[in-house]
């Protein structure tokens, strides 16, 4: 078998062993037994194993981190993902996150999954796989991602606390109420995650500032990803900003999370989908 | 025969009255164990007496055994039996089980769910157990009465809501804040309803509570006792920016909480929820609060909504509760047939039988003898083993006075190894 070969029984495998454990967070949601949720961050953890498995494999084969066609990004986006939530889980326990990770997770593997691995295109700054060795790309690509995957729980754990506040501030103790955990708990969890994301957001983008004036001699070219990613920085920024100065939690607090996610999403595929730029050539 | 007996009366069936003139103290209750046992009325017998309820459970010593207890307790309570006869419930056997198990399991009480009650049935156990009123049929049954019990608590939702107004504001609390005991809670007024709350917020955490009053000498006195901080009833304005919990209970007839309090207040501590508990009627609290971030109020009707739908949640799952009970019934009447006398005989014979038919196959089948050798030492195996078997039998038939048979059979059972230990027995 070729290192290509078994990196993708890797992330098949690693698909369904992902889609085990969505459907065991599900479980866990309507059955509320611990031992569901011992076993569904278990076959995360076995997943994400699997899965960083096959991108080493891939890395091997390529020589570079496999972010160059709409699969490979996909893929990795996952792993960092995955691995994000592990990290998470493990120092705040908040076990409920596994509902929003674990779906996106394996929608994201499925999408890969379908997608066929078609060769990098030929963009000129592409063309001799050494210019993606660098250390600024790899760093770039690493930090983007992790960043990314941390800003996705955000959202998640916004989402619950607004499900949360809604039973809570109107008196109706539905499904949800009796399942999640605390107001605070869950606006804690995002604000971590924010503050964690937004970190290696930034520093992702300055490595990434850094390798374009290395391949086309200036920081900044108006690219729309560019463009659009300052974007996305700015509303965190202004969201951590919100929350330092004027106590911007709770629910502005989740919203905000949620409209982050959305452009940050928008930026990640939308942007290279529909506007173009140097990107585009990673989600084709 | 043993015949499982329980008779009693609940509060069901009785009056509070009739329930205090027939309970037991904790004193009487070993007097009035060892004295059922030493008059021979029963066997084995075991007194639960609650505020609630006072059954006594037996294995009658003879045929008379209901009527000697009733006359019994005539004698010790000094009551008439007239009294009390109609008010009495009498089980046997199944139902008599079935009765004990779902008191264990909470089933029966007045508040379904509530979790006292196995510990006041286990600490009856423990009577009966020092008193050395019990026997095999008791032990089993009140080993497998605590099991069911667990089990009924661990697989319903029996008692996981609140269903008391205080313990409603507690759950609630703990669905805002993740850490209660870094918490600290400002009581307004007094009452019954609050001062319960405060308590239930002290035994999940908090430890900063501020009591404030219009009588500035009763909210010195509530401080004492809650181990907290009396301050003017004015001061309550500005210590909103720094406790968590409000809990609002003053016979005031004006809001002395408004949304504009509370907006300056949210701003001074930069948005940290707060939540606020009115119970009082007239409400203390401005309704507006609760549509500002951040700030949840809930007031007396609120709270005794979620009450209510709790109990009819615990109606729901006490029908599962019912059928757990049923199952471990039927299987506790299949040991309790076992030990009967005919099966546990049939069973020993069986087993031996079995054996010495196996034995007899392995060796005669590699000896090639003719027929009538053969029957001759299959003739000779039977008798070894009717021989052997004729003493212990004999033992176990022989009923002699005021033998406790029930644990001869279980022992012979044992020795045998006639049930063998299935998972759940284990323990």
């Amino acid at each position: 078998m070729t290192p290509e070969n078994s990196a993708h029984t890797l992330f098949l495998t690693a698909t369904i062993v992902y889609a085990a454990a969505m459907a065991a967070y599900f479980l866990y949601l309507f059955k509320q037994k611990e031992t569901l949720q011992n076993r569904a961050f278990g076959l995360v953890c076995a997943g994400t194993a699997l899965h960083f498995t096959g991108t080493a494999f891939s890395t091997f084969a390529m020589g570079a981190l496999p972010a160059h066609n709409l699969q490979q990004t996909l893929l990795t986006a996952a792993l960092a993902l995955s691995s994000v939530f592990i990290i998470l889980k493990q120092k705040f326990n908040l076990k409920i996150l596994g509902l929003f990770a674990t779906p996106l997770i394996v929608l994201m593997m499925s999408w890969a999954m379908v997608l066929p691995d078609t060769a990098p295109a030929g963009d000129p700054f592409l063309r001799g796989t050494t210019f993606l060795k660098g250390f600024w790309l790899t760093s770039h690509i690493v930090l983007i991602f992790a960043g990314e995957a941390a800003l996705a729980l955000a959202c998640g754990a916004g989402i619950l606390y607004l499900i949360q506040e809604k039973a809570i501030k109107e008196k109706k103790r539905g499904f949800f109420y009796k399942r999640l955990p605390s107001l605070d708990l869950l606006d804690s969890t995002s604000y971590i995650s924010v503050i964690t994301g937004f970190t290696m957001l930034t520093m992702g983008l300055i490595t990434g500032l850094i390798y374009a004036k290395t391949v086309w001699g200036s920081f900044w070219q108006w690219d729309p990803k560019e463009i659009w990613s300052a974007v996305t920085w700015l509303i965190y920024a202004a969201l951590l900003h919100g929350r330092l100065t004027s106590g911007w939690r709770g629910k502005k607090s989740a919203m905000m999370t949620i409209l982050g996610f959305a452009v940050l999403i928008f930026t990640f595929f939308g942007v290279n989908m529909l506007i173009g730029g140097h990107h585009q050539t990673f989600t084709k | 025969m043993s015949d499982i007996t329980l008779i009693g009366i609940n509060h069901k069936t009785a009056s509070v009255e009739l329930r205090e003139a027939l309970a037991f103290t904790d004193e009487e209750i070993p007097r009035a164990l060892m004295e059922l046992k030493r008059s021979g009325h029963a066997k084995e017998v075991l007194i639960f007496s609650t505020c609630n309820r006072m059954e006594i459970l037996f294995i009658p010593g003879h045929q008379n055994g209901v009527e000697a207890i009733m006359d019994f307790l005539v004698q010790t309570k000094k009551i008439p039996g007239e009294k009390f006869k109609q008010a009495l419930y009498t089980h046997k056997n199944h139902q008599a089980v079935k009765h004990l198990f779902r008191v264990a399991s909470s089933l029966d009480s007045m508040i379904v769910g509530e979790p006292q009650i196995l510990g006041q049935v286990k600490s009856a156990y423990r009577k009966t157990v020092e008193c050395r009123s019990s026997g095999v049929i008791l032990n089993r049954l009140m080993h497998k009465a605590f099991s069911i019990a667990k089990k009924v608590r661990r697989e319903t939702g029996i008692g996981d809501s609140a269903v008391s107004i205080s313990y409603a504001a507690i759950e609630l609390a703990n669905k805002i804040f993740s850490d209660l005991n870094q918490r600290s809670v400002m009581l307004l007024g007094a009452g019954e309803m609050a001062e319960l709350a405060i308590e239930h917020l002290i035994s999940h955490g908090v430890t900063q509570i501020f009591v404030a009053n219009r009588t500035f000498k009763n909210a010195v006195k509530l401080a004492e006792k809650f181990n907290g901080v009396a301050i003017s009833f004015e001061e309550r304005i500005d210590l909103l920016a720094r406790v968590d919990i409000i809990v609002s209970s003053t016979g005031a007839t004006d809001y002395i909480l408004t949304a504009t309090h509370v907006g300056k207040a949210l701003k001074l501590r930069r948005y940290r929820p707060l939540f606020f508990i009115d119970i009082a009627v007239p409400r203390d609290i401005d309704p507006a609060i609760n549509k500002m971030d951040n700030a949840y109020l809930y007031d007396i009707d609120d709270l005794q909504e979620i009450v209510s739908d709790n109990m009819d949640e615990r109606k729901k799952e006490a029908m599962k509760g019912e059928r757990l009970v049923e199952e471990a019934v039927i299987k506790f009447q299949e040991w309790l047939d076992n030990l009967d006398l005919v099966p546990t005989i049939v069973a020993i014979r069986n087993k031996i039988e079995t054996i010495t038919e196996m034995e007899a196959y392995k060796t005669l089948h590699t000896l090639n003898l003719k027929t009538e050798e053969e029957d001759a030492i299959k003739r000779m195996l039977q008798s070894i083993t009717s021989k052997i078997m004729h003493d212990p039998i004999r033992f176990l038939k022989d009923t002699g006075c005021h033998r406790n048979d029930s644990f001869y059979i279980s022992a012979a059972r044992h020795i045998f190894n006639l049930d063998p230990l299935n998972g759940e027995d284990a323990h």
